[in-house]
């Protein structure tokens, strides 16, 4: 502090002298921010500041309040504001002045007006609508620096709902003759679009305008809203990828002007932009990727010089090398240049090098072991960030050999790390890799994942310990070894229990009670008795949460045989009995039932039982009886949790707001009383569930139903899937592991150490052509023996030396699980594809961008739940159209479904074609739904046999249709599907087609009075207020532009009162969309509601389109 | 993107705070304490980079000054460094030989260059030329001033 304040001093001089200093500020000796700067360097008490400021604020309040001040004064009252709110003193009273200085001073007086407010309020604040209204005055000044202060302000802050306000009036400026207006205005449309997407949608068009902008500073501008929007959705702009290259080209050839250029390297930052958009668009992409080879192979070159900013570029470069399809010659000169970054001296760039080796040894792990030497240096690096870099590249070449090794080190990090968000991380990765290698004739897995469940504690991953528990539930393929397994954990935990277990995390005291539950009774030697009482006084600690507490019961259930334990059990069951946790309580009965009736609980808790598969009734049909008699006398039927809370809001705000309803106030406390009775019922039943019957009553249902995350973990392993393909799969493995041959040890070295640790590192890398990375199943193909040789060799390596010659590391059962997973999905969607009577699949998709996440979704699944399929195939013949260039589009009206003819369809038309077929589709608007016709259209000579439906003969059309609902409402909504047929030649082909329909399509009106209309609207949570522009062309605007908007969209008007309208439609049968509309000042105020999300802002795209069409 | 830039002494002293996405009072209280901690008791020689939980922390330090600036994790941290660089760049042509006391004495104007420079989180205009012309053409601007001399001055 004291040198500040004699630097203060000593540089005050020459401060004030500096006012005939060019561009610097003009600071007078008497200003009063100077003279508060000064107050407070004097100071040397933190109360003493504090008294100041408070004084400050005081004298800044008066002022600001009085009529008197101009707002020259002002725009200094607001400066000494900010400063003290960084100083970190709360000066709110100030905000509401700051937007009226941004609102009625003069250009320099509105900036720090603007800037005041962009620093006091965040986009939140209710203040800031406040704003609204200047910021649109601004947009619309003539002077230019006005507009710059305006979009500004808009993208670092502006309230999410008023975007659509001034949207039209930012997208003008994209038009704007000044090209800084133009790019702050791509700018704002790039903040619009992260924390609005939908409202700016519409634009799309616009921003490729921005784009081929022939300013370089505003294509730069766009170049943020690209890459986000291909990052969403890559194939959609696969047909930019050549504009980009030929920007880039450009760039690095450095064709623009010297003012893009940074330290003497041309627009750098416009560089890494475009290269981070090419890695998206080349990924997985061979024909894309190849267009950007040369341009890659010349940023590399070019980039050359020694300066941080040309390194920047080429790990930019070097990443998209590995991200897109890859060509060798490129990969070689991309690895050499990661070889530079490694070697360096420089500390920023070894720790980029690392970040770029984790990324690439995915693809190629022989690369880390070129570094190897490198990689151990930076292990034992002073700075603890290159040392967690380090072991995130570790952590990708793990493979059976050095896991040991590996998670050694990560354990020693994360002894020394104290950071919560690291320690969360990596303890997930060390249970990962040793869950994936579990080493299980080894301790070695027990005792890390006892590290990591003490050191991780409560913060880590809740399906750490569930998946620990699963692994040794389930066991492995030797009776014998999972019994040691389970041996060695119960070993390993008596003596934490019998030591200080308060210390342990909740976590691990969980797994340790279901552990010793389980198979504590495996040690001979030990007495339950005295487990029981280990276990008791986890109990009695004062920091057990309940849930630790009823997993103890639950162990102790297990573990009581009478007798001896009697008395302790007996005691514990009478202290919980009366538990106000219903779930302890339950568990305790549980206990005292079991403990006298020993017979019983063998059958409900068999000693050593396999995880079984249970057979879950989830719609609880043997429930069925009780509820039909329940109903018989009388009961309301039940109501979902959601509906009724639902109903409750609904409630809650009417008797909020009376009287500002038009609903009779009977009507509504009706409403209540009759709804409490299915309330008092769900809760009767719910503690009739509670109570029920033990005896004799086989559990098959979990107790998911009524205890949904207190679920002992006994009942998870008992309705874990069996994995059948395991076993012999590992078995297999394991056969062929053992004739494998044994390489030789490396020879000692001077740095032994070192190359010791390298040794058990980076083992098994060079051999192998491919790394078991994580995430991936794909079995190692082969696995070296090392010979055990005691050269004097350091702890770790002979760590290692115990699992390699031991040879195990099966493919973990997380592994083969995904497997699995993987193995069914198929066989469920072969099965759909066989079953369904026409091998069409179709999607609905929310978008464009969720289009592939939705489609493999229902290939998976196999039906998706949007789509009814209607199984109308008709194979029309081939009629009077035998010449195939005759058979456009106007013919196939004809071939329209009888029923479907009479009503009104949209164009057919033409999807998309190959040799033998031509697509085409049309919809068609049903009262009640969407019918989606496809036209498959034989142009061939032969006929081609459609799977099964039969056969399409040549130059003939079958029409298939399909019934759309939609899930989730989109601006246009997009369906994918697939065709797939097969030749008389025997060969299958699929052809693949999207289809777009506005949402408008799927809306119809929807018939309401005025009073259920008032009920339904406070009822639904999803809402948007938007102005749109009224029809002024006659008297009635309102009732013209609800009229037009009623034709367009096939809304119903329920009624028109004075400047107020209320509008009903719904989306087909049922999710409604209620529009409330007003006029106010020339403008259409709408607000909709709707109980979907995102179909207000949906509809009102449509309203603004369908108004501005006319 | 960037999500905030933090300027502090080497007292942990907070001399300019910009948020470029919407975050509570608390939340900015907590990243200002933990920024000035963690930067400060950083070793000289370390690296320029640090985890917060899931951002990357970039940090340089000039004469008595710490700049600090928070990036999504999937940026460029030298790029990052080198946007520091600019800053201080831009503030140096600006100020002449700028110092700690110009920050403090005149704050407002550090945040009227950092708001030409970056926008919404991103780079928008990296010339000095250009970002130093527009804001002394603003700073010239008088009471009664007529934008035609703005325009002349600002978009040549």
């Amino acid at each position: 502090m004291s040198d500040v304040v004699e630097k203060t001093l000593t540089a005050l001089p020459s401060l004030l002298s500096l006012d005939s200093h060019p561009g610097s500020a003009k600071l007078s000796s008497t200003s009063k921010l100077g003279n508060l700067i000064r107050g407070i360097t004097e100071l040397t008490s933190k109360h003493e500041e504090e008294k100041l400021i408070q004084h400050e604020l005081l004298a800044i309040k008066e002022q600001v309040s009085s009529p008197n001040t101009t707002m020259r004064q002002m725009k200094e009252l607001m400066v000494r504001s900010i400063y003290c709110e960084m100083l970190g003193y709360e000066a709110s009273f100030s905000y509401i002045h700051a937007i009226k200085l941004a609102q009625q001073g003069t250009v320099l007086e509105k900036r720090v007006g603007y800037l005041a407010v962009s620093l006091f309020l965040n986009e939140s604040h209710e203040l800031l609508l406040l704003l609204v209204n200047t910021v649109l005055k601004d947009l619309q000044s003539t002077n230019l620096i006005e507009v710059c202060m305006a979009l500004t302000v808009v993208s670092q802050m502006f309230p999410k709902d008023m975007i659509p306000a001034i949207l039209p009036l930012v997208e003008e400026k994209l038009n704007h003759p000044k090209e800084i207006i133009r790019r702050k205005a791509v700018l704002a449309l790039y903040k619009f679009y992260l924390i609005a997407p939908n409202q700016v949608q519409h634009i799309h068009n616009k921003f490729r305008k921005a784009l081929c902008d022939k300013d370089p500073g505003v294509m730069t501008a766009s170049l943020h809203i690209y890459l986000q929007m291909i990052q969403e959705n890559p194939e959609a702009y696969k047909d930019l990828t050549p504009s980009f290259v030929t920007i880039l080209k450009q760039v690095v050839g450095g064709k623009l002007p010297m003012d893009f250029n940074y330290h003497t390297v041309p627009a750098p930052w416009l560089q890494i932009q475009l290269l981070r958009i090419l890695s998206l668009l080349g990924k997985n992409d061979q024909s894309t990727s190849e267009v950007m080879y040369e341009v890659l192979d010349e940023s590399l070159q070019r980039a050359e010089m020694n300066h941080n900013i040309t390194y920047a570029i080429l790990y930019e470069c070097v990443k998209c090398i590995y991200t897109i399809h890859p060509k060798s010659d490129l990969l070689e000169k991309a690895a050499k240049c990661i070889g530079n970054f490694v070697l360096s001296p420089k500390i920023n760039l070894k720790y980029l090098g690392l970040k770029a080796l984790t990324y690439v040894v995915q693809q190629d792990p022989k690369l880390a072991l070129q570094h190897q030497m490198t990689i151990i240096e930076c292990l034992d690096h002073p700075d603890l960030i290159i040392k967690r870099e380090t072991l995130e590249l570790l952590f990708r070449i793990t493979n059976g050999q050095n896991v040991t090794v590996i998670v050694e080190k990560m354990l020693e990090f994360l002894c020394i790390s104290e950071d919560d968000h690291t320690t969360i991380d990596l303890v997930g990765k060390v249970a990962e890799l040793a869950e994936k290698y579990p080493l299980k004739y080894n301790e070695w897995f027990i005792e890390t994942m006892n590290t990591v469940f003490s050191l991780g504690g409560d913060m880590m991953q809740p399906d750490i310990p569930n998946s620990f528990l699963k692994l040794l539930s389930e066991g492995f393929d030797s009776v014998e070894e999972d019994r040691k397994l389970r041996l060695f954990a119960v070993n390993s935990y008596i003596p934490l229990l019998r030591g200080e277990p308060g210390k342990l995390p909740q976590r691990f005291l969980q797994v340790i009670s279901w552990v010793l539950g389980e198979y504590s009774h495996l040690r001979e030697d030990l007495e339950p008795a005295e487990v029981l009482s280990l276990l008791a006084k986890l109990l009695d600690m004062k920091n057990s949460s309940s849930e630790t507490k009823s997993w103890v019961l639950m162990a102790m259930t297990k573990l009581c045989k009478g007798g001896a334990d009697a008395s302790v059990t007996q005691e514990v069951s009478e202290t919980y009995s009366s538990s106000l946790d219903t779930v302890l309580r339950q568990r305790a009965h549980e206990l005292q039932y079991l403990s006298q009736d020993p017979e019983l609980r063998a059958r409900v808790l068999p000693r050593g039982a396999k995880p079984e598969t249970l057979e879950v009734d989830s719609s609880l049909s043997f429930l069925d009886r009780f509820v039909s008699e329940a109903l018989a006398a009388g009961a309301a039927p039940y109501k979902p949790p959601h509906q009724r809370q639902e109903e409750l809001d609904q409630s809650k705000a009417l008797s909020l707001e009376p009287y500002g309803l038009s609903l009779p106030i009977s009507m509504s406390s009706c409403s209540i009383t009759d709804r409490q009775s299915p309330t008092l019922l769900s809760m009767s039943s719910g503690l009739s569930g509670d109570t029920l019957k033990l005896d004799g009553i086989k559990r098959v249902w979990g107790r998911e139903g009524y205890l949904a995350q207190r679920e002992p973990v006994e009942e998870a392993a008992q309705v874990e899937v069996p994995s059948p393909i395991q076993s012999p799969g590992r078995q297999g493995e394991g056969d062929s592991l053992h004739s494998q041959t044994p390489t030789q040890t490396p020879t000692p070295e001077p740095e032994q150490e070192k190359q010791q640790l390298a040794s058990s590192l980076f083992v098994g890398l060079a051999s192998q052509s491919s790394v078991s990375l994580m995430g991936k199943s794909e079995p190692m193909p082969q696995r070296f023996r090392r010979k055990a040789k005691g050269q004097g060799l350091g702890s770790s390596f002979i760590a290692n030396e115990q699992i390699s010659s031991s040879l195990i590391s099966p493919p973990s059962a997380v592994d083969n699980l995904l497997c699995n997973n993987l193995l069914d999905s198929n066989n469920a969607s072969e099965l759909a594809e066989q079953t369904s009577q026409l091998s069409q699949s179709l999607t609905t998709a929310n978008g464009t961008c969720h289009a592939e996440a939705e489609l493999t979704e229902s290939d998976t699944k196999g039906c998706n739940p949007a789509l009814r399929r209607d199984n109308c195939v008709v194979a029309a013949g081939p009629g009077p159209h035998n010449d195939p260039g005759r058979l456009t589009e106007v013919c196939l009206d004809s071939y329209l479904p009888a029923e479907l003819s009479g009503l009104s369809h949209s164009e057919i038309a033409p999807l998309c074609a190959n040799q033998s077929l031509n697509l085409s589709a049309c919809h068609v608007q049903k009262e009640d739904s969407l019918i989606l016709v496809v036209f498959i259209m034989n142009s061939s000579e032969s006929a081609i046999q459609q799977i099964p439906a039969g056969e399409v003969t040549s130059y003939s059309v079958a029409v298939g249709q399909y019934s759309l609902t939609v899930k989730r409402p989109a601006v246009h909504v997009e369906v994918v599907g697939t065709v797939s047929y097969q030749l008389p030649a025997g060969t299958s082909q699929s052809l693949q087609f999207s289809y777009k329909v506005p949402l408008t399509s799927f809306i119809r009106p929807f018939v309401v009075s005025t009073e259920e209309y008032g009920t339904m609207w406070l009822s639904f949570s999803h809402d948007t207020k938007q102005n749109l522009t009224l029809i002024n062309d006659n008297q009635e605007p309102l009732t013209a532009t609800l009229n037009a908007l009623k034709k367009k969209l096939q809304l119903h008007v329920v009624e028109v009162i004075g400047m107020e309208g209320i509008v009903a439609c719904r989306l087909l049968q049922d999710l409604p969309c209620l529009m409330h509309c007003r006029v106010n000042a020339g403008w259409l105020a709408v607000w909709l509601r709707s109980p979907v999300p995102d179909l207000p802002d949906c509809l009102i795209y449509h309203c603004q389109r369908a108004l501005q069409s006319l | 993107m960037m999500r905030f830039m933090l300027l502090f002494s080497r007292q942990g002293k907070l001399r300019l705070q910009k948020w470029f996405t919407s975050m509570s009072e608390r939340e900015k209280k907590k990243i200002i304490r933990d920024m000035t901690t963690m930067v400060l008791a950083r070793q000289p020689r370390s690296c320029n980079f640090m985890q917060w939980k899931d951002l990357k922390i970039v940090y340089k330090r000039y004469a008595s000054l710490y700049f600090c600036l928070g990036v999504e994790s999937q940026e460029n941290e030298l790029l990052a460094l080198e946007i520091i660089h600019r800053y201080v760049e831009l503030l140096d042509k600006y100020f002449g030989n700028v110092c700690e006391l110009d920050i403090i004495f005149n704050f407002e104007k550090a945040y009227f260059i950092l708001d030409e420079f970056l926008m919404g989180g991103e780079i928008q205009e990296t010339s000095k030329q250009i970002v130093n012309r527009s804001i002394e053409a603003s700073d010239m601007l008088q009471e009664d001033d007529i934008s035609e001399w703005y325009e002349v001055e600002l978009f040549g």
